[in-house]
């Protein structure tokens, strides 16, 4: 199976590739289009900010690449943001996959333990639809680390709740994107990761 | 609900990590990627290695083993340890880092924080800081906790977080090493005058004290070292007792 990391300006590409070598899995970190295209499974991290982002994929193209994917695609972190309609990251339009729209948490002050922004550390995840999620029964915990988040609407595919009840994960026809961090999930992000290469 | 993370710090010479009580008399314990992993597998949600090498190979043989750290650990790690420039800081993230913490270089250059977070966003950005308290004032000290400076800790920690930062690591000098808790006083006014997430440090001794630096001390995070390295308290033991005291825990 050929999986495609795509790689662009965005850090912590390489976690992911590293995750995927702790389960015997062979990726490769490329920005080629023709192996993007090609491959069976196209992976598309990113930590970053929104709006430099978007520019740079759309002054490489990969904007539209990423778009008429016809594979499985798993966006990750920054990666599923850009999947979104639009972020406030920089009010960007982004690449409208998803009709959610990516918005900054607005904590509430004088609340206990909800006013950090950004959300940090390890987080659960409820209402857990798709393969990506076999196995898992919810209540299971994932490595999150943003500032922006996706609303809750007709693609999410889990829940977690920060502030307020946010997509933890998205899936449209054969786009799948998690807001957190597999590949710094532990047991619980590699069996994601795994999933999406087997079942999704 | 965010879970209150545990986090066992690793001070990394040579390869090897170390733990200093009171920033001096250093013995080796273990290899720095091994004791991570196992770490890993026991559910420490976060590691930190600070790298205490002087010289310029040492500092070499830390990316080396940075990049070695992010192919074996599966969960989030921070890298720190005398770092000052951003050529340092590239060097890290493109070795695997999450996150990399500076202190001294901080203080010193202030930017060096904006700089971070431009480049590489907020969420890479760790500014530790090392405080005495002397007189009711907490000074931020520089140089391995040698040099006080002119910054104090509640006025430095919130100038941090406007440049930037993603998290503050506060290390209390007046309890580091002395196993009789955190300073939860002063990690309480930290953590409620910030936005950004607070990391106690300094003075674990026994699980009370974790349950007493979520409590009291408001800590989004507590890290130790020693206690953990000596097995005098397991990962799994103190986060079964936290369970028990309420205090949630990722499992």
């Amino acid at each position: 199976m050929n999986i495609a990391i795509i790689k662009y300006n965005a850090g912590n590409i390489m976690s992911v590739d590293y995750a995927l070598q702790r389960l015997g899995i062979q990726a490769e970190v490329t920005s080629d289009k023709d192996k993007i295209l090609s491959a069976d499974k196209v992976i598309f991290p990113g930590v970053g900010e929104a709006s430099t982002t978007m520019n740079f994929l759309r002054a490489e193209n990969l904007d539209k690449l990423i778009e008429s994917l016809k594979q499985p695609v798993l966006g990750i972190c920054l990666g599923m943001q850009l999947m979104c309609s639009h972020s406030e990251e920089g009010n960007t339009p982004c690449l409208g996959i998803f009709d959610e729209k990516v918005k900054l948490f607005n904590p509430k002050p004088g609340e206990e333990n909800i006013t950090k922004v950004p959300h940090m550390g390890w987080n659960a995840l409820h209402s857990l639809k798709s393969k990506l999620f076999d196995g898992l029964c919810g209540g299971d915990y994932v490595y999150f680390v943003h500032s922006f988040y996706a609303a809750v609407g007709s693609h999410t595919n889990a829940i977690c709740d920060y502030i307020l009840p946010f997509s933890a994960a998205l899936k449209k026809n054969n786009f799948y994107a998690t807001q957190f961090h597999p590949e710094k999930s532990g047991p619980v992000g590699a069996r994601i990761l795994q999933n999406f290469i087997e079942k999704c | 609900m965010l879970a209150k993370r545990i986090i066992p710090c690793l001070d990394v010479k040579n390869g090897m990590t170390v733990k200093g009580v009171n920033f001096v008399n250093i013995r080796e314990v273990g290899d720095a990627v091994e004791l991570g992993a196992e770490y890993a597998r026991q559910g420490a949600d976060e590691l930190v290695f600070l790298d205490i090498t002087a010289s310029h190979e040492g500092r070499k043989t830390f990316v080396d083993l940075v990049k070695r750290i992010a192919l074996n650990l599966n969960i989030p790690f921070t890298v720190g340890g005398g770092i000052s420039d951003i050529s340092d800081i590239e060097a890290l993230l493109s070795a695997g880092a999450d996150k990399v913490s500076i202190n001294s270089a901080a203080i010193r250059n202030p930017n060096l924080i904006d700089q971070m977070a431009k480049n590489f966003g907020s969420q890479f950005v760790v500014v530790a800081i090392d405080a005495r308290e002397e007189n009711n004032t907490w000074t931020a000290y520089v140089n391995g906790g040698r040099i006080p400076t002119e910054k104090e800790l509640f006025t430095w920690a919130k100038e941090a977080e406007a440049r930037g930062a993603g998290e503050i690591l506060f290390t209390s000098m007046n309890h580091d090493g002395t196993k009789n808790g955190f300073a939860c006083n002063a990690l309480a006014k930290l953590s409620e005058s910030l936005s950004i997430p607070v990391i106690a440090s300094g003075g674990a001794g026994n699980m009370e004290h974790f349950e007493e630096v979520f409590t009291k001390g408001k800590a989004d995070a507590g890290l130790a070292a020693s206690i953990f390295h000596y097995k005098e308290i397991t990962v799994p033991q103190l986060k079964n007792y936290l369970n028990e005291k309420g205090i949630n825990v990722r499992f």
